[in-house]
């Protein structure tokens, strides 16, 4: 198991925001996180990349306790989150923020590499190379925010909302990536509000309600789920 | 389903010009050979180099104040531009809100007097020269134990704190028997070293040596932060002040690197601090009013915050301004007693036409495009 989420609590204040939650990633997976609005996928996130302290439960990666380690000791170990919006910097050119990507990497060979392999994934961004992150449609500031992730050359790559605000064509493309990311061999756990593609992607998924797991499976078994698709697929 | 709309297209007019980071200048300065540049940086610091002197100065018009000793008015110029610079990183390049930026300046000082003047109860009379690396750690000490229960905050905690600081430290100075108040602490000794014929270099009427001295680590403490600014460290300082989340994403360690912008800040300050007291010969509590922390932190905004050079020219040209008022009489009245509100009105307009400086960083100019475009949104 290559991530172990058990029981896990999270408080903003004194709002309880997750109430236990525990799910699972293995090795080589595409796991998909869905809900609405405020469901807490996105406060999910943030406690397995340490962004968010826990207030209970455990977080296991890669066999290792990391429930309190610091976010960026998580970086190290191979956890590594693109954050949701505009989580890139503004004032750093496209190369640069490539660069902060690779910022725990000292193998200079290895980072060319993986750098090349991101320009290739996102010929958009090899354009732009030289142009502040600010300067950069939604869309290309979404794809430079999964690209920087990549730089760490990350075990599990966290994606929050990789589609949101991107046109239907750009969703296509960015979930054609995903695929691909997985297929050279990174784990990836994802949350998405749009439900129909994340569960057509990933091999299992999880369902979250006001802080809570309700429904867990495969893909293919949530995509023709009755209640998974009235609530989520927006058919009857 | 969302879209993005554009906002609609307007005719760049004369304010956004001026809002426009890149300017004539700084592109021009960017383009131009390397050898070019040299030679014009050469040329401005042999010009501050000579400005002290009197058959320099005197050919140079409006320039000398009429109200004050044109030299000491220059060595307070070059202490609050070695402040700029050093508040710069804590502000310009690691995004920190510091408020109290002074009181560092105060213990740099305080620390020279307590340990190096006649009048101190401890009376260790050490010499100027051995107390200067002593209060530059003090210094740094102080802002790590204030940094580090802060620094992990967020926001505005911050800028409260440092706040508290300096008034902490102005009321210890005032009210403290071993800090003397106001009665403060004099016969502290000057910097070390004689001329030929046995005078001393650093004496009590002429400002010009001190003022070169400064100078001097000036343009150390630039080159400096120059390379730490180009180093890993000044990347972390830079992303954090972008998105600190973010950074902690990437792996920066960013209570870390907080914590080391906060420190070598304060260290310069400390430095600044012990220069002050060698000079001076006294310190007493009048030296530290809270006033000076706001002067220096809007001298780095005003000049450009992120960006060294806009930091030299906002700390000096601020200290300039408010000692040239001096002097100065219209309809009766003397200029100098209205220096803040001229300083506020030029900050005002400033912060409607050109909030990233007179010399912007471009990543801050970027910045804060991005952070407009944002507020458009929002509306």
């Amino acid at each position: 198991m290559l991530l172990e989420i058990e029981d896990v609590s999270l408080l903003y204040g004194r709002i309880q925001a997750l109430h236990g939650i525990s799910l699972t990633v293995d090795e080589g997976e595409i796991v998909a996180l869905i809900g609405a609005n405020g469901a807490g996928k996105s406060t999910t996130m943030r406690a397995i990349s340490g962004i968010r302290p826990v207030a209970s439960g455990s977080i296991r990666f890669a066999g290792e306790d990391i429930t309190k380690l610091r976010a960026d000791l998580r970086v190290r170990r191979g956890l590594c989150q693109a954050p949701e919006g505009r989580g890139i910097f503004p004032g750093m050119t496209v190369l640069e923020n490539l660069d902060m990507g690779a910022y725990t990497r000292r193998d200079k060979a290895g980072i060319a590499q993986d750098l090349a392999r991101v320009l290739e994934l996102f010929p958009r961004l090899a354009e732009r190379r030289k142009q502040p992150g600010g300067t950069l449609s939604g869309g290309e500031q979404q794809m430079l925010a999964v690209g920087r992730a990549l730089m760490s050359r990350p075990k599990l790559l966290l994606l929050d909302e990789p589609s949101m605000g991107l046109a239907p064509m750009l969703i296509q493309q960015i979930f054609t990536i995903i695929t691909e990311i997985n297929q050279q061999g990174t784990t990836i756990l994802l949350v998405e509000q749009n439900a129909q593609q994340a569960l057509a992607r990933a091999h299992r998924a999880y369902v979250l309600e006001t802080g809570r797991i309700v429904k867990s499976g495969t893909g293919a078994d949530l995509l023709h789920d009755p209640s998974v698709k009235e609530a989520y697929l927006g058919v009857a | 389903m969302t879209t993005t709309i554009d906002p609609p297209e307007r005719r760049e007019t004369a304010v956004d010009k001026l809002r426009n980071g890149r300017e004539a200048i700084s592109e021009r300065w960017h383009h131009a050979p390397r050898w070019v540049r040299w030679v014009l940086l050469v040329a401005v610091i042999a010009f501050f180099y000579a400005l002290p002197n009197k058959e320099f100065y005197q050919y140079l018009g409006p320039i000398p104040t009429p109200g004050a000793n044109f030299t000491q008015v220059m060595f307070t110029v070059s202490i609050y531009v070695l402040l700029a610079v050093g508040l710069n990183i804590v502000v310009g390049f690691a995004g920190l809100l510091d408020l109290g930026y002074f009181g560092f300046f105060a213990v740099g000082a305080y620390t020279v007097a307590v340990l190096t003047s006649p009048s101190s109860d401890i009376k260790t009379l050490w010499p100027w020269l051995l107390v200067v690396p002593i209060a530059i750690a003090l210094t740094m000490v102080s802002g790590v134990m204030l940094g580090t229960p802060t620094l992990r905050l967020r926001g505005d905690y911050l800028a409260l704190v440092t706040l508290g600081f300096a008034e902490m430290i102005r009321i210890a100075a005032v009210s403290s028997e071993f800090l003397k108040g106001q009665r403060g602490f004099n016969q502290i000794p000057h910097p070390p070293g004689q001329y030929a014929d046995g005078r001393p270099v650093f004496g009590v009427l002429d400002a010009r040596p001190y003022y070169w001295l400064v100078l001097t680590l000036i343009i150390l403490v630039v080159i400096g932060v120059r390379n730490l600014t180009h180093s890993r460290v000044g990347r972390a300082w830079i992303s954090i002040r972008e998105d600190e989340d973010a950074a902690q994403l990437m792996g920066v360690p960013t209570f870390k690197f907080k914590l080391w912008a906060f420190a070598s800040g304060a260290a310069i300050a400390g430095l600044a601090g012990a220069l002050f007291a060698g000079k001076q010969n006294f310190v007493n509590s009048q030296n530290f009013e809270l006033l000076n922390s706001i002067i220096i932190l809007a001298a780095v905004i005003f000049g450009g915050s992120g960006n060294i050079v806009g930091a030299i020219v906002g700390g000096g040209l601020v200290a300039y301004m408010i000692e040239r008022f001096r002097g100065i009489e219209l309809f009766g009245v003397e200029l100098y007693e209205y220096r803040f509100l001229f300083f506020g009105l030029v900050l005002v307009v400033m912060m409607i036409f050109r909030p990233q400086g007179l010399i912007p960083n471009r990543r801050r100019a970027a910045e804060f495009k991005d952070r407009r475009k944002e507020v458009i949104v929002g509306e």
